[in-house]
């Protein structure tokens, strides 16, 4: 029997969306409590993020979604060869009707053309899925709910960018890192993550970008150069003073995440995925039926 | 800490400066992207806004019973509002403003001419702001803009927001972009400058 019927895929979807919507991993929680601790006690800053840190609390007691922007839901699979795809996708369409009923999910669903709200939150390309088959005999998926005020400051900048001084080498990739920083301010729910690709062409560089935010903040990118940049561009970030929802202090990111890729002769994109500090991502490994939560 | 109850009296509004904390007490309003532009091109308002609060938030609601209970309701980014917000000020008198992000120039103008202040909530903590509502009163729009672009009529207690521009000419949010601005170009200028 192919594994993906050893067990109710809509259930353990619908299961990994509440967990997802209404808690943050405990590495982001733990941020945030550092960061807190780390402003001046009774100030803006500190008062803000000890909010942030109830809230995610009070979310998780009560199983409601931790912000009303419950965001992209984005499905992140690794599935043993010759997995039926198409099943588990419609499991995660139906999961995803299931937890809008239930008020895990916002109806957060434009038909963009009509202006209509699709109320189920299903629709083409909607929640988006990505496969990965693999020598594995588990399926393995995580999920990201990413929510559209970060997603607004995503960018992508194209090297050398001449306003910013940035020339195709790791010093203009910080540049970028910064400016990008620098742009969003309080815009996207301060203190952020930053997921990066170096390289790739334009679409993929989107997709790489997102996929370093399901990395663990403690974790560091395997290629030194790249690790000695993440912390590099954290600690000076940090100096910038835009703080918690830009209202200033001393924690404006929480983590930075970069890969490279490889990419054409003629460009150099440097890839941006900027996300909130309502950091959801959750993931679940099925084997022979039984399954395990991950983050 | 300051405690403001509906309706929002101009005097009070303009008591108030950048950098403190209120409580809001009573009736506020939902709006966002949808409700503005339709205000701002002169679409007719169901509710009288005039000394009133507009939440930029799009709330998760659910049914219960005859009506409706709010699960989660924190802000949403203002910015998006700027090109609308001035003139709905101006129209409809709001003395509240409340979202994330803080707001421009046009809007700082309008709240100092007419008597207004942007409030800034804690972004993305919406369950515990959907603590603070203590009933939905009514809901417009519902049909034709969706559940989360609809206009929510809702009553809070105490409410929590950080005065982010007020009628004195303070916008904390240019205050921390030019400061932070500053420390960029520094940190712009630094290292082995590649591309110089």
């Amino acid at each position: 029997m192919p594994l993906e019927n050893e067990m109710n895929w809509t259930d353990t979807l619908a299961e990994l969306i509440r967990r997802t919507t209404s808690d943050l991993p405990a590495d982001v929680e733990d941020a945030l409590r550092v960061a807190a601790d780390a402003e001046p006690a009774n100030s803006q800053a500190a008062l803000l993020l000890q909010a942030l840190v109830a809230n995610t609390c009070l979310a998780r007691r009560q199983e409601t979604p931790l912000c009303q922007d419950t965001g992209t839901l984005t499905f992140f699979w690794r599935v043993p060869r010759g997995t039926d795809t198409q099943a588990l996708e419609q499991a995660a369409s139906e999961a995803t009707a299931r937890a809008t009923r239930e008020g895990l999910l916002r109806r957060n669903t434009i038909e963009t053309l009509s202006g209509g709200s699709v109320d189920s939150n299903v629709a083409e390309g909607c929640p988006v899925n990505h496969f990965e088959q693999a020598d594995t005999e588990s399926v393995e998926v995580w999920l990201m709910q990413k929510g559209g005020g970060s997603e607004n400051m995503s960018a992508q900048f194209s090297l050398p960018d001449e306003e910013l001084g940035a020339g195709r080498d790791l010093e203009g990739v910080r540049k970028c890192l910064l400016h990008a920083v620098w742009r969003a301010q309080g815009f996207g729910c301060a203190p952020g993550v930053l997921g990066v690709c170096i390289g790739s062409d334009r679409a993929e560089g989107f997709l790489v970008a997102k996929r370093q935010l399901l990395r663990p903040l403690g974790d560091a990118a395997p290629e030194p150069e790249l690790a000695a940049l993440e912390r590099r561009v954290l600690e000076e970030a940090n100096r910038l003073g835009i703080g918690p929802m830009g209202m200033g202090g001393k924690t404006t990111l929480l983590g930075v995440k970069i890969a490279a890729r490889s990419r054409l002769p003629a460009s150099y994109f440097v890839t941006v995925a900027y996300l909130c500090w309502a950091c959801r991502r959750r993931g679940v490994r099925v084997t022979g039926g039984v399954a395990e939560w991950l983050g | 800490m300051k405690e403001l109850r509906y309706p929002f009296s101009e005097e009070a509004v303009r008591a108030l400066r950048a950098g403190e904390i209120v409580r809001i007490f009573g009736r506020v309003f939902t709006g966002r992207d949808r409700l503005h532009k339709h205000l701002a091109e002169g679409g007719a308002c169901p509710v009288a806004l005039r000394d009133g609060a507009l939440y930029h938030c799009g709330p998760v609601v659910v049914p219960q019973g005859d009506g409706w209970r709010v699960v989660a309701a924190g802000p949403t980014t203002s910015a998006r509002e700027e090109p609308y917000m001035a003139e709905v000020i101006a129209r409809h008198g709001v003395r509240l403003i409340i979202g994330k992000g803080g707001m421009g120039a046009a809007t700082q103008a309008a709240c100092v001419r007419h008597g207004c202040v942007y409030l800034q909530a804690v972004g993305g903590a919406a369950a515990l702001l959907a603590q603070r509502i203590r009933r939905v009163d009514g809901v417009h729009f519902l049909e034709a803009f969706g559940a989360t672009e609809a206009l929510w009529q809702l009553e809070v207690e105490s409410f929590e927001a950080v005065v982010g521009i007020d009628t004195h000419g303070r916008n904390l949010f240019d205050e921390v972009k030019a400061s932070s601005g500053k420390v960029l170009q520094q940190l712009l200028e630094t290292g082995p400058g590649a591309g110089r």
